[in-house]
């Protein structure tokens, strides 16, 4: 029986339960004289039943998912012979996971080595008797759940509080999923970075000027044996970022004025969602837009008037990612300006200022950290942003200001580190986590700092 | 203007120059403001051409954004074929008459293929001249052929009229309605040679164009005319699927609990707080988070929906979490004071009637949440969803890659026939986004209450 099968057939169990659970409910109240003699309604005996049944045994498959591997493993790896163990773990390891490959692939028989072939009969034997274990145990925790619920059902059994107990207790579990998400993030990034600086110096990694990855993955192997400067990456991010703010602060700001100060209502609800559709295309879409249409139309461009434009360029790459966050920044300061109080420009007009004036000399001050805080979650969201520069940005982590040369980020470096198949201890895949770690820190910092702004300022004017 | 005129008068008495502009009632602070106002008004002028000038421009990026996508996208729909006499005798296929099904399937389809060309071409030789008139249609013609055959095993000593695909580049020509007659005109990688054939075939009305249902049923390959993009589709309906049943139970529990029964203390906050710090995290920490946690540590498999649904929910949760809060806070109290005045459990009431009033709300922002997982690609490349996936994924632990990263596969090919492949797989995506948020445009129209 699959895994799925026996959630399945608990299910199944549970739904059985919770029609037993309300009959015996209604029983229970027809003995007692009438249902007002029920403390609960009868179908909350009844999820009562269900719940008795099929949580302990999703919790005894789950707990059986998480053990299962650990004892096989130690179980198999007591009987690989000594010789390989003498050898040390990494050969025990290797001699398990050959193991393992063999009995995947399913052809017992045909296992040449003898040794081999005894020990990937006595794994299938294990897994064979754990998924049988398995079955029982949680048939036999559904059941026995469900008897002793429907035992407990009694008119005076206060079933509605202990469902309700359970139902809050998941609604609980379901918000801390948050924390937890978080958690796993930081503890994820910052274990493998805190073993990459282990091998690589953190300051090396924070102040070196050259990268370049590549390390030998043998030691007779001729390559660079690796450096992990990430100051190149800083720059080329901040580069483009810097040009994408460029594109997006006065596209955006000026829409939002527009729009929040000027448009009718008609015009409003009309562009409004023309431009959030700016937001939801796939920034895949932006990316190959940047690299098969912009690119080569600026290095076109370029060639004309006599510049040298890199088919890479950071401009063609920050200029789309502008494009893109545009409909950001101007929603974020579409609300901002609509929030600071309509006295205020009245008060301006009354001085006899005009529209312009107002806007610039009294809403835009005011709503001044408000729009900070935007164009900040903008930023952040600029430096995170990936595809785009996967596809657009270069490979070369170059230190550079020019916005027509190539340059690499953060983010491109991480995918390049990642994408393929490399073993995982080694530097080259453990600097995409730490490269990951100080794009999580810088964005969180900014994204605290901007809510936290963009939060005091609502409350300024509330 | 009246009250102007008051204050003018009493602030500044009048005097001879001041009588000549009396007219216009002016005093000097007046007359300043006189003489500023037609740079004002321009000025006023000037900034709202400023802000009209900004909306034009970023709508107008939309639309040569979709344009060009579009008009690169638009020849991928058809496909063009070269029609072929094949002759499928027992002899050629060297295969026995009544051959299993077993056996047909690996009879000689490439041979058969080949000696069709020949024989529609017959004074070509020499191996060059050979390989180039076999250049002209795709390389998978034998497997088309094979899979015919298969299917219909009668076919073996017959021989057929059979429409193969083009190759890539014939095929664009011919797509693009390309005069064959006069090649010098022609900017191609074929040769002349070629062209004097295809121009043969044209005359004969060998070649025609199609609607590409190939797009629609295959996988990926490497061979342009034959990739398609249902493995692609087949892997982001699974992984969408995950993501659904998992972030939308979660979210609105969530939900729920912080808006209707969270207690006002530090647990509480530190939640919310986390949940608007994850919506804003970049969706590639939650790959390396995917990377480490799900396949590196719960041993999940690589490049499968599963992984990738789980790492999507997510990176949705916050986005499907805040809008239901929104929904939920929109419910008016006075909903809830009456369930509990006839005597609902405080479940009760957020089960039976304020659940069911937010719910067109909710389900808007989680259609809008999962409109923005299938557009999604850095976290699933961090899982390794960016494998080369011929087969169509049958479940949630096959290896698979969903749309947009076949999309970002695509533009990495170094063949021209991908561009249009791309900007075609770009279409259907942006297709399925639309509809989804037509969808939840349309719930939140008909079903939104106003209080």
């Amino acid at each position: 029986m699959s895994i799925a099968t026996l959630i399945l057939v608990v299910l199944a169990l549970a739904a059985a339960g919770f029609a037993r659970g309300r009959q015996l409910a209604y029983r229970a109240a027809d003995d007692a004289g009438g249902i007002r003699a029920l403390h609960s309604l009868p179908s909350h005996y009844g999820m009562m039943v269900a719940m008795w049944c099929a949580l302990p045994a999703l919790a005894v498959v789950i707990g059986w998912q998480l053990i299962q591997p650990l004892v096989v493993t130690s179980l198999i790896e007591s009987s690989i012979p000594e010789s390989v163990h003498s050898a040390g773990q990494k050969s025990v390891e290797l001699y398990r996971n050959n193991i393992d490959n063999l009995v995947e692939a399913g052809d017992i028989a045909g296992i040449a080595d003898e040794q081999k072939r005894s020990i990937a009969q006595r794994l299938i034997g294990l897994q064979d008797i754990a998924r049988a274990a398995l079955v029982v145990l949680a048939l036999a925790a559904a059941i026995a759940g469900a008897i002793v619920a429907t035992r407990r059902i009694r008119p005076d059994f206060k079933a509605r509080t202990s469902v309700e107990r359970v139902v809050r207790f998941f609604l609980v579990s379901c918000a801390s999923i948050a924390i937890l998400t978080t958690l796993g993030i930081v503890l994820s990034v910052l274990f493998e970075a805190l073993r990459f600086f282990q091998q690589v110096g953190f300051l090396d990694f924070v102040t070196g000027t050259t990268w370049s990855p590549q390390t030998a993955i043998r030691a007779d192997q001729i390559g660079s044996s690796g450096s992990f400067g990430a100051v190149p990456l800083f720059v080329g991010t901040l580069l483009i970022s810097f040009i994408a703010m460029i594109v997006a602060v006065p596209f955006g700001l000026m829409s939002a004025i527009y729009l929040a100060e000027y448009a009718s209502r008609r015009v409003r609800n009309v562009v409004k969602p023309l431009l959030e559709i700016l937001a939801g295309i796939p920034t895949v879409v932006y990316g190959f837009f940047a690299a098969l249409t912009v690119a080569p139309a600026l290095r076109e461009f370029g060639s004309h008037i006599g510049l040298s434009v890199s088919s890479e360029s950071a401009l063609a790459a920050g200029t789309v990612m502008g494009i893109m966050i545009i409909p950001f920044v101007s929603s974020l300061s579409d609300d901002v300006i609509t929030a600071v109080p309509q006295a205020m420009r009245d008060g301006s007009y009354g001085l006899g200022a005009t529209k312009s004036e107002t806007v610039r000399k009294v809403v835009i001050p005011a709503a001044l950290p408000g729009i900070v805080g935007g164009i900040l979650l903008a930023v952040s969201r600029a430096i995170g942003e990936t595809m785009i520069v996967v596809m657009a940005a270069g490979l070369a982590a170059k230190m550079t200001a020019n916005p027509l040369d190539a340059v690499t980020t953060v983010t491109v470096q991480i995918v390049t580190l990642l994408t393929g198949d490399q073993e995982f201890d080694s530097a080259k895949t453990l600097a995409a986590f730490a490269l990951g770690l100080m794009l999580f820190v810088v964005t969180l910092c900014l994204n605290v700092v901007a809510l936290q702004v963009v939060r005091r300022y609502r409350e300024q004017y509330e | 203007m009246s009250a102007d005129k008051v204050t003018d008068a009493a602030a500044v008495p009048p005097n001879k120059e001041n009588k000549e502009n009396k007219v216009s009632g002016g005093s000097l602070a007046t007359e300043l403001v006189r003489a500023s106002l037609a740079r004002r008004y321009a000025a006023e002028r000037r900034f709202r051409w400023y802000g009209i000038f900004a909306i034009a421009a970023s709508l107008s990026f939309l639309v040569f954004l979709l344009a060009s996508i579009t008009i690169k996208g638009l020849p991928a729909f058809s496909q063009s074929f070269v029609n072929l006499e094949v002759d499928l005798s027992a002899d050629a296929l060297g295969v026995a008459l009544d051959a299993p099904a077993d056996e047909l399937r690996r009879a000689n389809y490439a041979g058969v293929v080949k000696a069709a060309m020949r024989e529609r071409f017959p004074n070509v030789d020499g191996r060059s001249e050979k390989k180039a008139l076999y250049g002209l249609i795709s390389t998978g013609a034998d497997y088309l052929i094979a899979k015919r055959v298969v299917a219909n095993p009668e076919l073996v000593g017959q021989k057929i009229s059979f429409w193969v695909p083009a190759d890539d580049e014939l095929g664009a020509l011919v797509k693009r309605d390309a005069d064959f007659s006069q090649p010098e005109t022609l900017v191609t990688r074929m040769s002349d040679q070629q062209l004097a054939w295809a121009a043969e075939l044209e005359a004969d009305g060998d070649l025609e164009v199609r609607f590409n249902t190939t797009f629609f049923t295959n996988g990926d390959s490497r061979e342009p005319e034959l990739a398609g993009i249902r493995a692609a589709l087949a892997g982001s309906a699974f992984t969408l699927l995950i993501t659904f049943v998992l972030s939308f139970p979660i979210a609105v529990a969530a939900a729920i609990y912080l808006e209707e029964f969270a207690p006002q203390n530090r647990w509480t906050d530190l939640v919310e707080v986390n949940i608007n710090n994850l919506a804003a995290v970049p969706s590639i920490v939650f790959g390396l988070l995917g990377l480490a946690v799900f396949i590196n540590f719960f041993h999940l498999p690589r490049s499968a929906p599963i992984v990738g649904g789980i790492v999507l929910s997510l990176m949705t949760l916050p986005t499907i979490i805040i809008s239901s809060r929104a929904s939920l806070k929109s419910v008016p109290p006075s909903i809830r004071e009456a369930a509990r005045g006839i005597g609902a459990s405080p479940l009760q009431v957020v089960f039976h009637h304020v659940l069911p009033l937010a719910m067109p709300g909710i389900l808007t922002g989680t259609i809008i949440g999962l409109a923005q997982a299938l557009g999604e690609t850095a976290p699933l490349l961090m899982i390794g969803m960016v494998a080369f996936i011929v087969d169509v994924p049958q479940s949630i632990t096959d290896a698979a890659t969903v749309l947009p990263v076949q999309v970002y596969l695509w533009a990495d090919s170094p063949e021209r026939a991908f561009i249009e492949k791309t900007s075609a797989a770009i279409m259907v995506l942006l297709a399925f986004l639309i509809v989804m948020n037509a969808v939840a445009v349309m719930l939140r129209k008909r079903f939104e209450r106003r209080w």
